[in-house]
């Protein structure tokens, strides 16, 4: 494959990039604004000797990519919001069970059926605490395809290293939009695959006995080990255990395998920070309003920067808190009512100084919005 | 060419509107080297409804992807002209088909009222690649690509036996507005 132009929706390049990264299984139940993801890979996956499966309902759908992984496929499944809310138990076990999956949501206005061809960032928290219980989350967002189709091969080597689901919350615009996107050759990006034991077969094999790095060597589901997989906290055999130093070590490793590596998985770009006294922050679709609202503010003089967020979660405080050190006015641009905001005033040494640009009816938030806002916080009127 | 070029191709749900500013647009950034992007916005319904479909085409990078102010509309419908008229930028272009569009009188831009559908129908004796004709009169009035750059985009994206009635629609819809 070499390096190759293309012209296609957000969607399309989610599902190309998802190839590339060595996806074989997807098992969904097709919503808009994420359909096109189903339908590229009902047609693209038969071909080349993959599965795609339509389910029954959104719930068979994570399982079933659940169960596929376990038998040493990359996996994928792409949902909206209503489909997100239903498939939070099989994240949850997926998270208890050290899978790794790829769940797309490519939002939609909600909260319920909502807004099914409106574009809202409103999953954000979902997507870090949807399913109950302690736990560490990776998610992952893009604004434009370029980017879209590293940060899918990116949720795919995360998903293989940390033994973790990972979410790519994508929003309407990015999944519907068309725009150049350059198809990388191969071997361009660098893909992780799924690490597995070198216990023989025949050799007790322990599912969940990390090894000295913290990693956990997979086998193949049904094939050379028997081995146990349970959403109970279980030992290192994959057993069922209520032992509190066994409970206490599961909760600990799931959230600090993630946590303690938050700064290798944090994705940013930046725009103009350097002497930026006011700083936006944004991600998604959302981004390219504020990036606009930059260079055009920018070109008159202001010195005001852009920190999109390509990871949400883990949420990079102490990069958030250190690009905001000398900002005066920090402006979270989002189509919420503020759920990337209480991140960014946690995160920074004056919370007071963090206002929301926003808009949450279903339109994309232009750069004349946040012109409006921004004269308002200025002090300059409308 | 302006080097940014805002335009919304608007209709009904089912007469191909999207569908037309995507060949619009892939055949800006395939074959002409520019940067385009293309939104869309519509309703649930898969007929019907007003549906419209947005395309920048730009020398520079292209961040907000949607059009506020047009430089170019085309309205195949009457619904869709009294939502969107407004938009269209002073000293701008809107194309409209008489078959379906009665305009307003009032407005500060330049109106193209074409029998569109009328002189497809004549010429071929189907309404057919209807939105092709449409782009066929964007590129006779407003340049934007090459015919030929259209022509290879019709070609990668359309099974080959429509081809011929692809193109003869966008010739048609050119040498409409002449």
């Amino acid at each position: 494959m070499t390096e190759s132009l293309a012209f296609m929706q957000g969607n399309e390049v989610c599902v190309e990039a998802a190839l590339y990264a060595g996806l074989d299984f997807f098992a969904g139940y097709p919503i808009t604004p994420s359909t096109e993801i189903a339908e590229h890979l009902a047609r693209r996956l038969p071909s080349i000797g993959g599965k795609y499966i339509q389910m029954e309902d959104e719930i068979a759908s994570v399982c079933a990519i659940v169960g596929a992984s376990l038998t040493g496929h990359k996996v994928m499944t792409a949902t909206s919001g209503p489909g997100f809310s239903l498939m939070q138990e099989g994240l949850g076990f997926a998270v208890m069970a050290e899978i790794p999956m790829v769940l797309v949501n490519v939002q939609r206005g909600g909260p319920s059926t909502g807004l099914p061809t409106g574009p809202a960032q409103g999953d954000v928290m979902q997507a870090r605490w949807g399913t109950h219980g302690d736990h560490a989350m990776i998610v992952l967002t893009a604004s434009g395809h370029q980017d879209l189709f590293s940060v899918t091969v990116e949720a795919f080597n995360l998903a293989e290293t940390y033994r973790t689901p990972v979410i790519l919350l994508l929003d309407e615009v990015v999944g519907h939009m068309r725009e150049r996107v350059m198809i990388p050759e191969k071997n361009q990006i660098p893909v992780i695959d799924r690490l597995r034991t070198s216990v023989k077969a025949g050799v007790d094999y322990h599912p969940y006995l990390p090894r000295e790095d913290g990693r956990l060597p997979m086998s193949d589901f049904g094939g050379e080990h028997r081995y146990n997989v349970t959403g109970l906290y279980h030992d290192m055999w994959g057993f069922p255990s209520t032992n509190p130093k066994v409970v206490h070590g599961l909760i600990r490793h799931l959230t600090d395998k993630i946590r303690h590596h938050a700064m290798e998985i944090s994705r940013v770009k930046e725009y103009h920070l350097e002497d930026a006294r006011t700083v936006m922050i944004s991600y998604g679709s959302s981004a390219r309003s504020a990036l606009h609202v930059v260079n055009h503010r920018r070109a008159r003089g202001e010195r005001i920067g852009l920190l999109e967020l390509q990871t949400l979660w883990p949420f990079p405080y102490s990069l958030v808190a250190e690009k905001c050190e000398n900002a005066r006015l920090i402006v979270v641009v989002e189509m919420n009512l503020g759920q990337m905001l209480l991140q960014v005033k946690r995160a920074v040494r004056h919370p007071d100084r963090v206002m929301l640009a926003n808009r949450v009816d279903g339109v994309l938030i232009t750069p004349s919005d946040i012109q409006s806002i921004l004269r308002l916080i200025q002090g300059k009127g409308v | 060419m302006m080097d940014r070029v805002r335009l919304v191709f608007s209709g009904s749900g089912g007469q191909g509107v999207i569908t037309a500013g995507i060949v619009l647009a892939e055949a800006a950034v395939l074959y002409e080297n520019k940067n385009a992007t293309q939104t869309q916005s519509y309703g649930p319904e898969a007929r019907g409804g007003a549906t419209r479909c947005d395309v920048i085409v730009s020398d520079s990078e292209i961040f907000f992807p949607k059009v506020i102010q047009a430089n170019i509309l085309v309205c195949l419908t009457q619904e869709a002209y009294m939502k969107y008229h407004d938009m269209v930028r002073p000293g701008g272009l809107i194309i409209t088909d008489t078959r379906y569009v009665t305009v307003l009188r009032s407005m500060d831009c330049r109106q193209v009222e074409l029998p569109l559908l009328q002189a497809l129908v004549n010429a071929t004796g189907s309404d057919k690649a209807y939105n092709i004709a449409a782009l066929g009169t964007v590129l006779s009035l407003a340049g934007i690509v090459k015919p030929q750059s259209v022509l290879n985009t019709l070609l990668k994206r359309f099974p080959h036996a429509d081809h011929t009635v692809n193109a003869r629609a966008l010739e048609i819809g050119m040498a409409l507005p002449t």
